[in-house]
């Protein structure tokens, strides 16, 4: 076995997904290395959201099949965790009570499941936040509010639905920054949905650029020289230029 | 409200309307309407008998577990009738039938097939209260935020955790809208069960008041009904303000 192939968390082989009359997703196969940062970049309305919800399980595919670590996907799992666009807190219950919320489904003692939410509040900066409702946070908040009940289940993968699309543009490169950090120190596969290029470029290590109607892989780009620069410079190296440019020149066709 | 700069305590038009009352039963313009001081007056007389507690008991433990049913019933059905299109066309025409139709007519169907006991009446109390809390219950979960739902079932939540962790919650300021219009439908519903079926509670005050003129009694006993129910809602209205919070955020 070549050993310098790196190992596929998911792969997506042949989806096809209809919505009634409307193909949305035709042929699609795409891996997903282990412990890397692919992104799903594409124009609005090219299936990359509802991608992401079939390797959630929280859709089916109408054909094709989605592996999580070679295991065939059939519903949601405890191997995968969601992060969304618009959050999903529930508005009753506190940070920590949120956090802690896929470990209560699971059936965590109190106690322990507090525990690990406090971790993950402390690792996402909200210490002192724990006994806050949603309503009282601001949006970048709330956002890291949900990345710290995804990251408390421990799930390999972590699928992130435009999660920072919700936010301001100063909390979202806060967030992209973290973001690295985060891909360098959790060790877990992250798929990443955005419509922003520059956004893309600067936190994955895959890019993968879906075209509409019906959706297909068109390119995947791999950033190669700056992923293990400084955050700071990121955005002034020649590459990563280069690749916002070519991509846009690839996508700008497609938007209306 | 304010009249000339001075800030009215809230209820100021009941004091209005006591006065008016006071004055047309002063000159004695109907025997319908005693003074309103006179009726206050009989209250104080008859709310320590021991036939005026026994009434507040019977009335009081018909319209509890009447309304206690129509919650336990009413908001587990409406749960399912806003999470699942097949229950819901199944079901909405009836709500709604009921929710209309006289229920009053139906109390001598519910005598033949309950009998003259308190199961019948607190089956009419809570036909009375059911189905405005259903319809509320539905129109809470219905617009439930979908992301929430899929939330639960991506970090695993089964049916029975999305219905008590996520849809109860989710619809609470609806369903305690609806509860709160539905206490007042059973208070409504509690009196016509006890008029009609057998006379007990206040029913029986009301029939014995009422068939002797006893207008003064009459007045007294309704007042203190009325009393009751505003006490409920207002309790219940108290605690929608509670959850109003996220009723706004929800979205």
């Amino acid at each position: 076995m070549d050993t310098t192939i790196t190992e596929n968390a998911v792969a997506v082989r042949n989806v096809y997904k209809n919505y009634g009359d409307v193909e949305a997703l035709r042929d699609l196969s795409l891996d997903f290395p282990k412990g890397q940062l692919t992104s799903l970049l594409g124009p609005s309305g090219c299936g990359k959201t509802t991608l992401l919800k079939i390797i959630a399980g929280l859709l089916p595919a109408d054909s094709g099949e989605v592996l999580v670590n070679g295991k065939p996907v059939t519903g949601p799992g405890p191997d995968r965790a969601f992060v969304f666009q618009d959050f999903a807190l529930m508005p009753w219950a506190s940070t920590i009570r949120n956090v802690a919320f896929g470990l209560e489904l699971r059936g965590v003692a109190k106690s322990e499941r507090e525990a690990v939410a406090e971790k993950y509040i402390a690792a996402v900066g909200l210490t002192g936040f724990e006994n806050s409702y949603p309503h009282e946070l601001s949006g970048g908040m709330r956002q890291r509010v949900g990345l710290a009940r995804a990251l408390s289940v421990n799930a390999e993968v972590l699928l992130m639905d435009e999660p920072f699309s919700a936010v301001d543009e100063q909390t979202r490169r806060k967030f992209q920054e973290d973001l690295l950090g985060l891909v360098q120190n959790e060790n877990k596969t992250f798929l990443f949905v955005t419509h922003s290029i520059e956004e893309a470029v600067y936190v994955s290590n895959q890019v993968a650029i879906l075209l509409p109607r019906p959706s297909r892989v068109s390119e995947i780009i791999r950033p190669r020289g700056f992923r293990n620069k400084d955050v700071d410079s990121i955005r002034r190296d020649p590459e990563y230029l280069d690749l916002v440019d070519k991509i846009w020149a690839s996508l700008k066709s497609y938007v209306e | 409200m304010k009249i000339f700069g001075y800030q009215l305590p809230n209820m100021s038009s009941l004091i209005l309307w006591g006065l008016l009352w006071e004055f047309v039963g002063q000159i004695e313009l109907t025997f319908f309407l005693p003074p309103l001081s006179a009726i206050f007056a009989t209250l104080w007389e008859i709310g320590g008998t021991p036939a005026f507690l026994k009434a507040l008991r019977e009335t009081a433990q018909a319209f509890a577990i009447g309304t206690t049913s129509a919650i336990v019933i009413g908001v587990p059905v409406g749960i399912l009738m806003g999470k699942n299109r097949l229950i819901d066309e199944l079901l909405l025409p009836w709500v709604n039938i009921f929710l209309s139709a006289p229920l009053t007519a139906l109390v001598p169907v519910l005598m033949v097939l309950f009998g003259f006991g308190l199961k019948a009446i607190v089956i009419t109390t809570a036909l009375f209260a059911v189905w405005i809390i259903v319809l509320n219950t539905r129109a809470g979960v219905m617009q439930i935020n979908r992301s929430l739902i899929e939330m639960a079932r991506s970090f695993g939540a089964s049916p029975f955790d999305a219905f008590t962790k996520i849809y109860f919650w989710a619809a609470l300021p609806e369903i305690l809208g609806g509860v709160r219009i539905g206490f007042i439908r059973g208070v409504k519903g509690v009196i016509i069960g006890q008029l009609l079926i057998s006379i007990v509670g206040f029913g029986a005050l009301f029939e014995l008041y009422a068939s002797n003129f006893l207008m003064k009694h009459f007045w007294a006993v309704l007042l203190v009904l009325f009393a009751l129910s505003f006490l409920i809602a207002e309790f219940l209205a108290w605690l929608e303000r509670k959850v109003e919070y996220y009723a706004a955020s929800r979205n």
